[in-house]
């Protein structure tokens, strides 16, 4: 049997060698479709623990984050906002193909811990409070960022993004500039581009850009054609002074809605 | 035709074996995980919900079905030799490698069905669980317009259900089978089952390694001939089990393209045969 043995172990080898090929080709064809784009670091190692790391190195990253997930969220009872970020931090990485993972752990950043920075009673110093919450919106924003650039393929982390900066941040232009994106994804809601539209009306000095923006999605016909896109239009062609022939509702080719 | 009937014979004998040893009650910790997930689950988002009960189950039914095909293979060797039944059989003119064929054969039906019904029972799970969160989105937006409930009802039914898990679950059984068919290589000249098991689970977690080790060697920047010698032992030796790791991106939801799917598919029908030919070569060389 020792020969066989031999034999065996000598076949194993070559057919080793010969599907080296097939299994570049399926490493390939992964990256391609975004598989498999966890980065196994040190950093990582550090974070779970070696028999994490192991577990999440055998296949099982997605219970391993959903473990730590749930940890996340006691953690969020307590109101250890420090901690969450620390497991979010894990998380993502764990999964950063998981839209939802980036969404909730922004969304608990900027907006939870964010407000629950400001109602700190044991902080005294206003300046101090604000400074935690701009740096806990600044975390909301560093997760979705690095979302993005995670799924540059799916619109959903783009819409958080010009949420976020329209509600939080208070900054309409990068709020434009993401809803714009969103809205280029063929799968993306129909709302995304009208957000875009009215918040780069909100940008100094892209009022031009805005309105011909909200005018090109009137014409796409009724679907568009809501009270607050109309409305707007109307302002905007007040306030960039457009010649009352050009106005919407003045051309027979686009009526004006009845529509509340 | 007769070695088809022996074949059948042998298989359908296994099969039968195994579940008179009580393998399926793993099935009542597998339901008692997802059911008793989703009840603990409750307090949170259903978006968190459908994540968390597809990242548990799914793990689960790989681990289930990786631990099934590992003992339920590394067992019968030893058990058929101490039960002196092996001899009755190969005492008739079946060839050692049919009544190996037939053995696999049978665990691969017992791999089978566990996985159909984990993924059924995951499944029921996972549509009530949804038919609940849109019935209660319907009744919130009784009032909202016909868009506004389509886009809610939609973002309810893209977290749940994919097409994608699909070939997610069938990956998880190529992957036992082909665990099945490895520990039966070393099970043709391993002399007793707790050295299979050892060596399987061993080769289960370096197999994780293997796609690491094959592109350093591949890359050849290390300078010391023994760390490249090394990692070309691995990446030759070892089966690429990190290429059968899919579920845990189409959970995420990550699309799986046709061609990946099929080129998995055929790395796990090769090894499987491989290590299969393997097996038989050995043991029809080993002294009963």
């Amino acid at each position: 049997m020792k020969r066989r043995l031999v034999v065996a172990f000598g076949v194993l080898v070559v057919s080793g060698a010969a599907l080296i090929p097939l299994q570049l080709l399926i490493g390939r064809s992964a990256s391609e479709a975004h598989f498999r784009t966890t980065s196994f670091d040190i950093g990582l190692r550090e974070r779970i623990g070696q028999t994490g790391f192991l577990a999440a190195l055998s296949g099982f990253r997605s219970p391993l984050a959903a473990i730590l997930w749930i940890e996340a969220h006691t953690a969020w009872e307590n109101t250890e906002w420090g901690r969450m970020a620390g497991i979010f931090e894990t998380v993502t990485t764990l999964q950063p193909r998981s839209l939802m993972y980036w969404d909730m752990a922004s969304w608990h950043m900027a907006w939870n811990a964010a407000i629950a920075a400001m109602q700190n009673e044991e902080q005294r110093s206003e300046v101090l409070r604000l400074k935690a919450r701009r740096e806990y919106e600044e975390m909301g924003r560093y997760f979705l960022e690095r979302g993005i650039a995670n799924n540059p393929d799916r619109y959903q982390l783009y819409l958080q993004m010009g949420m976020l900066q329209r509600d939080r941040l208070e900054n309409h232009c990068a709020a434009a500039d993401a809803f714009l994106k969103a809205s280029e994804f063929p799968d993306a809601p129909p709302y995304a581009a009208r957000f875009a539209g009215y918040e780069m009306a909100k940008c100094p000095g892209r009022e031009r850009e805005a309105y011909l923006h909200l005018r090109r999605l009137y014409e796409r016909g009724e679907s568009q054609r809501l009270p607050s896109l109309i409305n707007l239009l109307g302002e905007m062609e007040n306030k960039l002074d457009i010649p009352r022939a050009e106005r919407i509702g003045s051309s027979p080719s686009t009526p004006e809605t009845g529509q509340n | 035709m007769k070695a088809l009937r022996i074949l059948i014979a042998i298989g359908r004998n296994t099969f039968t074996e195994l579940v008179r040893q009580r393998v399926f009650f793993f099935l009542l910790i597998f339901a008692l995980l997802v059911i008793g997930n989703s009840a603990f689950m409750a307090r949170l988002s259903f978006q968190e919900q459908f994540q968390m009960l597809k990242d548990i189950s799914l793990g689960a039914m790989s681990v289930f079905s990786s631990m099934l095909a590992i003992l339920a293979t590394a067992g019968f060797l030893p058990k058929d030799m101490e039960d002196r039944t092996i001899y009755t059989i190969l005492a008739k003119p079946v060839p050692r490698w049919l009544y190996l064929l037939g053995k696999l054969t049978g665990i691969f039906s017992l791999l089978a069905v566990a996985v159909l019904l984990m993924a059924a029972l995951f499944l029921g799970v996972l549509w009530m669980q949804e038919s609940s969160v849109l019935a209660e989105t319907r009744a919130h937006l009784q009032n909202a317009s016909a868009e506004e409930l389509a886009m809610a009802l939609k973002e309810v039914t893209d977290s749940t259900f994919q097409a994608n898990l699909i070939p997610g679950i069938i990956v998880i059984f190529l992957k036992a089978a082909l665990l099945a068919s490895l520990t039966l290589f070393i099970s043709s000249f391993a002399t007793s089952s707790i050295f299979t098991i050892l060596m399987a689970a061993a080769v289960y977690f370096i197999g994780h390694l293997q796609s690491t080790a094959r592109d350093y060697w591949l890359a050849g920047v290390d300078p010391e001939w023994w760390m490249r010698l090394l990692a070309a032992a691995v990446a030759l030796v070892f089966p690429d089990l990190q290429a059968f790791n899919l579920t845990d991106d189409i959970i995420a939801g990550t699309a799986v393209p046709m061609t990946l799917f099929v080129e998995t598919a055929l790395l796990g029908l090769l090894y499987t045969t491989v290590y299969f030919t393997l097996a038989a070569f050995v043991f029809s060389g080993r002294e009963l």
